[in-house]
């Protein structure tokens, strides 16, 4: 390796470059020239293959993509000396993962080096598998590793580097280690007076009893010894101590697997045990050397942890929380993070309460920090500690924080602000003044169920009403106003404007007239609101103001042409309704209280709560499951939630009283309504027959809630929604389509007080698609959900299904899933409606197989032709109206997007029988004779699939029932140029 | 677990990266380009701790290197700090004084010393005599 000159004259040359344009050249050449001596140089010298392989690594780590040398990297394990070899196993290791198809040719070499005798080729070996080894290793190699850890023959170099590597087998394959053999050598590998050796075993330990404390109950008295060993400073080398401190790593570790253990039964280990932590809690000084410092507090705080997991006795808890004290106050700025982060987990202790409140101002300071990482620990403190006594004054810092915080905050602020003050709020007039700073400040970040929380709660209580009127006619003064305020002023200020009559500015038409301004600028959900608003303003104008009633006459005139049904049909409605007179009274009376009930925000809440006077030690233990909805996330995985109007009678909600007019539907019908539309929505078919990769519905104990089938096939049609969930888990998914690419989003929600382990999804894809996942945490943390978004790229048609395997621990039970990701052919099509113009020349141009194909469908599950319609329109196939002359038949076009076929448009011809609704004959063509094929038989399943009384396929505008206005009926025009197509088909 | 180790220079160049869980080129590329823009800004007066994804990087900064560590959201942060400092002290041992030039011209050796120190994501050797005597032990076989 010494002198390779050729290497560091190419790194200098590298260096040398002026300009990015230079290096690029440089690059390309030395790839080029190496390229040619790979493939032209049959006998090439070892030395040589050795300095282009290094070269391309160091290519590599400036960024560039290199698509080739890694036959001759892989290539280089198996070359008999050790310089080449070494290159070989390092720079394979950096270029390829367990991923790579690659890796598996080379098992067999790594295989005879780490059974052979050569040392040096053993720990290359064994590096190799610990850093990149994937499953196949684990199942073919972990038999040898073992011996290789336990033989005595071994030096500490090669056994270290064993008990690491093994930890990594296990990681990808927990079944290669079972307590039931390996308890007994982990036990006496803990013996070993090695420190190197012990250090890396007690890794493999930590791994081991997170996943079965039981079956390793043994090591927990050695690992107590160990921790006194170290802690005494007994029979520890000086190399071994850093800056005096006897191996601070191995101390954190003994102790971190320490905390895998429930609880330790044995009183004189435990005697002992405690001895060691009160030494490190009451012995760890503040000291000058940085380093010093930081490391003996790096093992303070793995102490505390340990004492708050034990439990530990009330005069030493107090202790942790006096540190603690004393840590959240002090300058240093990872001393401050870390007793805020620790402060946040004394919360679940029960008794620590009232002391951390004392606190309260010096953790305030902390949330204006400039660090965002102390911010962020510090709102998660105040978040928790959050009661009716501290409420008020902290939800205010939080709203005054708001304005100043970044993006990045913004969101988490204003969700734990609403949460707070609902669950807390002293008077509601606070709640209301809370939650109207919330809106003003980040609307976009609150959701519809807040704002209907206090419409709620202001319907329920007389006594707040005027003062809501008159705080949402102060907003309304303000130029620029969010669209979430002018929703909840126009709601309270038509049910409760008339209340400030007598106030300057707050007439009738004086209140329209501020309404009114906002109108141009909001959306059409709330111009419906809006145009609600101005019929019950109209109502209170008393006595009777015509100029007011012009105005807003003028205003339901215009609306009435609306080209959104629901804002046509509540302006045809109210215009007829006021000019009834009297009557208007009645239909537009007051809205009744809501019946008492819990807004969904605090329920989450409350579940939550359950939980949280548990002690550490119990959440650890027991691990309840609970079904609690994740709360790091504020907006439902499906998206927004959708607009609730009642479906056909446009705005007159009916609602207790008969004779009342809603504005909207109501608040607290949210979650029920919601509930009720995910469920129609799953349009799905317990039948799956065409599932190429079998998914098997795994022989967990854990139970899925809910069908997986029903579920992937109703995400196969939308695109946001849950793929899976369990009692722990909760799986959501939201995506993107562009042309042949795709952005899905896995949520993965912890629903646990506990975090689950051993997280692991690996995407098992079709060869049509390529996919690329990013970093799955190992760990996801307590109700925490996590993002991980999934890029898709459709290669060609095809409808094989990408298959994501997830898998996690819980408690000591691995649970996994096989599930179907819906990166499914619709997801490529765009929608697209010809005329007769364009349709019919395709229709021509396309003719017979391969690339037109036909075929009477049987079996098919009996739809109503519009019911058939929706169905093509929601998998993206769009049905075009009018072309074909019989009324039994349907025409329909589609555009498809892949790398191979670019954009390609795509025609169907459905012919029915309407004696026979189980059968009918389907055309389909396409430039590309795989995508005819491919489509075809898509459409097929579709048909074959559909359950009987799926809901969500009815269609969207029914007739409406109350036809006031004009429905706008889809008569299908038979005069078109039809014939002509009757005579092409 | 150390998910990944980067080692990166104020403009945002890798010297050293080094990954214990799978992941695709462009998602290295990605997560290299938002380590560095992540911590490049960053106060010295600031935690040597930030939030990245869903885990967090420890790193630390030494004249016009970043060392950042990739780790779980429940590590311990100041062991893997004080992890980061060790690794410089062998470097530093190993090329005598080391600076940014030692560490490019002789990347290969800075993985060969690596892979001495940390194995699987977790800490292998916390001896510095150890590693540097294994070091010369391999310096001979070349």
């Amino acid at each position: 390796m010494s002198g390779m000159r050729g290497l560091s004259v190419f790194i200098s040359d590298i260096r040398n470059c002026q300009n990015k344009e230079a290096e690029i050249l440089r690059v390309d050449k030395e790839l080029g020239n190496i390229r040619t001596c790979f493939k032209n140089d049959k006998v090439l010298t070892p030395y040589k293959k050795k300095k282009y392989v290094w070269k391309i690594l160091y290519i590599h780590m400036l960024g560039y993509d290199v698509d080739f040398g890694h036959t001759e990297a892989v290539s280089l394990i198996s070359a008999p000396k050790y310089p080449e070899k070494q290159v070989g196993y390092i720079v394979t290791s950096c270029l390829l993962n367990e991923n790579h198809e690659f890796l598996r040719l080379a098992i067999n070499a790594v295989r005879n080096d780490i059974i052979g005798r050569n040392e040096t080729f053993q720990c290359l070996a064994l590096t190799l598998v610990g850093n990149i080894g994937g499953r196949e290793f684990a199942e073919s190699l972990a038999p040898d590793v073992q011996k290789l850890l336990i033989s005595s023959s071994c030096r500490p170099l090669v056994r270290k580097k064993a008990a690491l590597c093994l930890l990594r087998l296990f990681r990808k394959n927990p079944d290669v280690v079972t307590a039931d053999g390996w308890a007994d050598h982990m036990a006496q590998l803990l013996d070993e007076r090695d420190l190197g050796v012990l250090t890396s075993s007690m890794s493999l330990l930590v791994s081991l009893v997170s996943n079965d404390h039981e079956g390793y109950s043994s090591c927990l008295p050695k690992c107590v010894k160990t921790l006194e060993r170290l802690a005494r400073n007994q029979d520890v080398p000086q190399e071994y101590t850093y800056y005096g401190i006897p191996s601070p790593w191995l101390q954190v570790k003994t102790m971190r697997a320490l905390q895998y253990f429930p609880t330790i039964e044995d009183p004189s280990t435990r005697r002992s045990l405690f001895e060691v932590l009160q030494r490190i809690l009451m012995g760890t000084d503040v000291v000058k050397n940085v380093n010093k410092n930081n490391a003996s507090h790096a093992v303070l705080f793995e102490a505390l942890s340990l004492v708050m997991h034990l439990n530990a006795e009330k005069e030493m808890m107090s202790q942790c929380v006096a540190l603690l004290g004393k840590f959240i106050s002090v300058r240093e700025p990872n001393i401050r993070y870390l007793g805020l982060e620790n402060m946040t987990r004394m919360l679940m202790i029960t008794d620590a309460q009232d002391i951390i409140k004392k606190h309260q101002p010096q953790i305030i300071t902390s949330l204006k920090d400039p660090d965002i990482s102390i911010r962020r620990r510090a709102l998660d403190l105040l978040y928790g500690m959050c009661d009716a006594s501290n409420a008020k004054d902290i939800v205010e810092e939080l709203l005054q924080y708001l304005s100043t915080a970044e993006f990045a905050m913004r969101e988490e602020l204003s969700l734990k602000a609403a949460i707070l003050a609902e669950k807390f709020a002293p008077d509601l007039s606070w709640y209301v003044d809370v939650i109207l700073q919330l809106i003003d400040k980040a609307g976009d970040f609150v959701s519809d169920d807040i704002w209907f929380r206090v419409v709620q709660f202001v319907t329920n209580n007389e006594d707040l009403q005027p003062y809501a009127a008159s705080k949402v006619r102060e907003y309304m003064e303000n130029i620029v106003i969010h669209e979430t305020m002018v929703k909840v002023s126009a709601y309270i200020l038509g049910e409760y404007g008339h209340l400030l009559a007598r106030l300057p500015g707050c007439s009738p038409r004086e209140l329209f007239g501020i309404l009114h301004e906002k109108l141009p600028t909001v959306s059409t959900p709330t111009i419906s609101l809006l145009l609600s608003t101005y019929a019950k303003l109209l109502m209170h104008a008393q006595p009777p103001d015509i100029e007011l009633q012009k105005q807003i006459w003028t205003v339901f005139k215009k609306y009435e042409s609306s080209i959104d049904v629901e804002i046509q049909q509540r302006a045809v409605e109210y215009f007829e309704l006021s000019k009834k007179g009297a009557a208007l009274m009645d239909v537009l009376a007051e809205m009744p209280k809501f019946p008492e009930r819990q807004s969904s925000l605090i329920k989450k809440v409350e579940e939550v709560e359950d939980t949280a006077d548990q002690s550490a030690i119990k959440l650890r233990v027991q691990q309840l499951p609970s079904n609690a909805l994740v709360l790091a996330d504020p907006k439902p995985v499906n998206g927004t939630p959708p607009p609730l109007k009642v479906p056909s009678m446009s705005g007159i909600k009916v609602n207790g009283t008969p004779q009342s007019l809603a504005i909207e539907a109501l608040p607290g019908e949210i979650s029920s309504q919601q509930r009720g539309l995910t469920e129609e929505e799953g349009v799905p078919g317990e039948v799956d027959g065409t599932a190429i990769v079998p998914v098997d519905e795994q022989a967990n104990t854990v139970e899925p809630i809910g069908n997986i089938a029903e579920r992937f096939h109703a995400l196969c049609l939308k695109d946001s929604g849950v793929l899976y969930e369990d009692p722990y888990i909760q799986i959501g998914v939201k995506a993107e389509w562009q042309g042949h690419h795709g952005r899905l989003t896995l949520f993965l929600g912890n629903k646990n007080t506990s975090p689950l382990t051993s997280v692991q999804a690996i995407i098992l894809p079709p060869a049509h698609l390529k996919l690329e996942l990013s970093l799955v945490p190992d760990t996801i943390p307590p109700r925490a959900q996590v993002q991980c978004p999934l890029e898709v790229m459709n290669i060609r048609p095809s409808r094989d299904v990408a298959v994501l395997d997830f898998s996690y621990k819980f408690n000591t039970s691995m649970v996994s899933a096989k599930l179907r990701l819906p990166a499914v052919l619709n997801k490529f099509l765009q929608p697209l409606q010809l005329t007769s113009e364009e349709f019919f020349p395709q229709w021509r141009s396309l003719s017979g197989p391969p690339l037109k194909l036909q075929e009477v469908v049987r079996g098919v599950r009996p739809l109503a032709l519009p019911e058939m319609e929706n169905l093509f329109n929601s998998f993206r196939v769009t049905i075009c109206p009018g072309l074909d002359p019989n009324p039994n038949n349907l025409v329909a076009s589609t555009t498809f997007y892949s790398e191979n076929t670019r954009a390609m448009l795509c025609l169907a011809r459905i012919e029915t029988d309407p004696a026979d609704r189980t059968q009918l004959r389907l055309t389909v063509s396409s430039g590309d004779p795989t995508l005819t094929f491919e489509l075809k038989e898509f459409i097929k399943e579709q048909l074959i699939a559909i359950p009987l009384g799926s809901r969500a396929l009815v269609p969207a505008a029914p007739v409406p029932a109350t036809p006031l206005a004009q429905p706008p009926s889809p008569v299908v025009d038979a005069n078109d140029p039809g014939a002509l197509l009757a005579g092409l088909l | 677990m150390i998910r990944f180790i980067l080692l990166q220079n104020r403009q945002g160049k890798t010297r050293l990266a080094k990954y214990y869980v799978p992941l695709e080129e462009s998602e290295k590329h990605k997560v290299e380009y938002e380590v560095h823009r992540l911590v490049v800004n960053r106060d010295s007066k600031f935690t040597n701790f930030v939030e990245f994804r869903t885990h967090k990087v420890i790193y630390r900064r030494y004249a016009g290197l970043f060392f950042s560590l990739c780790v779980d959201i429940t590590d311990n942060e100041l062991a893997y700090l004080e992890c980061i400092h060790l690794f410089v002290e062998i470097l530093d041992h190993f090329f005598s004084n080391v600076c940014e030039l030692d560490l490019v011209f002789n990347f290969h050796k800075v993985y060969l010393i690596l892979d001495e120190f940390i194995l699987a994501g977790e800490l292998q050797e916390t001896s510095k005599r150890a590693i540097i005597e294994r070091m010369s032990e391999l310096e001979k076989l070349d």
